[in-house]
């Protein structure tokens, strides 16, 4: 069975082709890495996984069923849900504000809703505990260093007990040791069975992780196959054109 | 013994001490009873309950605007309109009460025209994208223009029927605290509680510290942004109907570069105007210090000169101390 399936998705702006023809597979619990040059069209897939536009033709099946997404909400009710490059949070709030963001527990008080304050600490905290992440929930997100703040914004994530996650440069301008960190993040999702996808430039944080690869160029998919069979070399090779497709 | 969970559920500051001074409007409240003090020692007029009761009737107005200003600011906006729409206010409420019309339909009416000037800025500046400083400063030349043509730019100082009770509600006092001072109590805890509990009041501090972010979680972010306009110029407008009671006539210079003061109480109150700080108690706690500031050069016998630049030093190192102790941090 697979998690996620997309088969021969194009998409063209106007006269440009950015995606044409991309079959992919991702199994639940598997993390692919995604890499490819800058224009190859990574962001583009992730953009139409994720609902931001559509794809001009092509199909997206999740755990088989077709759909379709009109906007990133439907896509979130799907069960993806994206982690972006900035990671999107407040600096001004709290973790457990960001994390709550827009979806944030209310209760009752006479005629009035009022903002839950102790359940969205409890189970901010309680997100936490689950990445095994020194994150506090009441602390406010501008003091954390960057490994928290991933943190916060993969359990944003978890708050709708996704499917798949996408997570856009993770690992992009962070230090070596939160970068362990983040990678740490990335396997405590899979274990709970959520697919991810990774989009990175840093070959060694996506050997580090990944249980595939799948490499563009130019719009098309060029190679998505097992890390353990391949290889660094290979995967610059494919990215440059200097192989053609593996 | 003390488990791992138990020190990351820990918060950061332990004592008393440090705990106090991370509260941002901690300072502002020193530095007030500070001059307080100072100034019960050093004079014999300070105290008294005639001087204690014109601070106070001086400071509410500002006060009240400070707190809608200080919901723009901490959504990273800016609204430098409000002294006009004070105006705006005042006059159709005036226009109204001496052409024969009741007191609460004439404030209906002022509060409409008030919050007509919030939602065209809000919408301009949600949906056209245009940047608040030039929107309002639009609005801050249009708003007043709009005043004088409605009252031909005459004084007007009766009020047709209801005109003792607008000069008792703007003018009064009940146990021996003056009428705005009751609405400007009645404004800060309302904005109070909705600023800290419930969605709207989230989104504006969620809005100021990163706008994008909070596009991207789903919140309507257009549609608060109006709102928040709007409830900065219904400030405005309640400030415009108390201040004709209390003044008992308006011309079409009330509320003159009023933006100015407004705005310098927030900052002194510990808003952030890069977004996303900004407390209503600190907005009437700066608006306080500004009006105990100016009460002690009178008291003192310093030349009123002087005033503008005591007030301004303060607002410096008001923003100096809250950089230096984010620095810090």
């Amino acid at each position: 069975m697979s998690r996620l399936k997309l088969e021969n998705i194009s998409k063209n702006f106007g006269a440009i082709q950015a995606l044409s023809g991309v079959s992919l597979e991702v199994a639940p619990g598997e993390v692919l890495g995604l890499m490819g040059d800058n224009g190859a069209g990574k962001s583009t897939l992730v953009k139409i996984i994720a609902g931001n536009f559509p794809a001009s033709s092509g199909e997206i099946r999740i755990d088989d069923r077709s759909t379709h997404f009109n906007k990133p909400l439907d896509a979130q009710t799907a069960g993806v849900e994206i982690v972006y490059q900035d990671l999107a949070l407040c600096n001004n709030l709290t973790a457990a504000s960001n994390v709550f963001l827009g979806r944030e527990a209310m209760r009752r008080f006479g005629p009035f809703r009022m903002l839950d304050y102790p359940t969205m600490n409890r189970r901010a905290a309680d997100l936490f505990k689950q990445l095994k992440s020194e994150t506090r929930a009441r602390d406010v997100v501008r003091r954390m260093s960057g490994g928290q703040r991933q943190a916060v914004a993969i359990a944003r994530t978890l708050l709708s007990e996704p499917k798949i996650v996408l997570m856009d440069e993770p690992t992009a301008a962070i230090s070596v040791r939160q970068v362990a960190e983040v990678l740490d993040l990335i396997r405590r999702l899979r274990d709970r069975g959520i697919s991810v996808i990774i989009i990175s430039h840093r070959m060694p944080d996506v050997f580090g992780v990944a249980d595939r690869i799948a490499v563009m160029r130019r719009g098309r998919l060029v190679a998505s196959k097992a890390t353990a069979t391949s290889s660094p070399e290979e995967v610059t090779g494919l990215i440059t054109g200097a192989i053609e497709a593996a | 013994m003390t488990s791992l969970d138990d020190l990351i559920g820990r918060t950061e500051h332990n004592s008393l001490f440090a705990r106090l001074t991370s509260v941002p409007v901690f300072w502002v409240i020193l530095a007030a009873l500070v001059a307080c003090i100072a100034l019960t020692l050093l004079t014999d007029t300070f105290a008294t309950q005639r001087n204690l009761f014109n601070v106070l009737r001086n400071f509410t107005f500002v006060a009240i605007i400070a707190i809608g200003m200080t919901v723009v600011i901490a959504s990273g906006g800016i609204d430098l309109s409000v002294g006009s729409t004070v105006v705006l206010s005042a006059m159709v409420l005036s226009v109204l009460m001496t052409g024969g019309w009741s007191f609460a339909f004439a404030a209906i009416a002022a509060l409409t025209a008030a919050l007509a000037v919030g939602a065209f800025n809000g919408a301009l500046i949600a949906y056209a994208g245009m940047p608040p400083f030039v929107v309002t400063l639009g609005t801050l030349s249009g708003a007043r223009s709009l005043a004088m043509v409605l009252s031909d730019n005459k004084m007007i100082w009766e009020f047709g029927p209801d005109h003792n009770l607008l000069l008792w509600l703007g003018g009064g006092s009940t146990l021996g605290l003056p009428h705005p001072t009751f609405a400007l109590a009645l404004l800060a805890i309302a904005a109070s509680l909705i600023l800290r509990w419930t969605r709207w009041g989230q989104y504006v501090y969620a809005i100021g510290g990163n706008e994008q972010a909070a596009i991207l979680t789903g919140i309507a972010v257009k549609r608060q942004k109006v709102t928040i306009y709007m409830f900065s110029a219904f400030t405005a407008g309640i400030t415009g109907i108390l201040m004709t009671g209390w003044l008992g006539s308006v011309t079409t210079n009330l509320g003159q570069s009023m933006e100015l003061a407004v705005i310098a109480a927030a900052v002194i109150g510990g808003a952030n105007l890069a977004g996303g700080e900004g407390t209503p108690l600190g907005a009437v706690l700066g608006a306080l210090l500004i009006e105990v500031i100016r009460n002690s050069l009178i008291l003192l016998g310093i030349s009123t000169f002087w005033q503008g630049m005591f007030i301004g030093t303060f607002i410096i190192v008001a923003v100096a101390f809250d950089r230096f102790r984010n620095a810090r941090t």
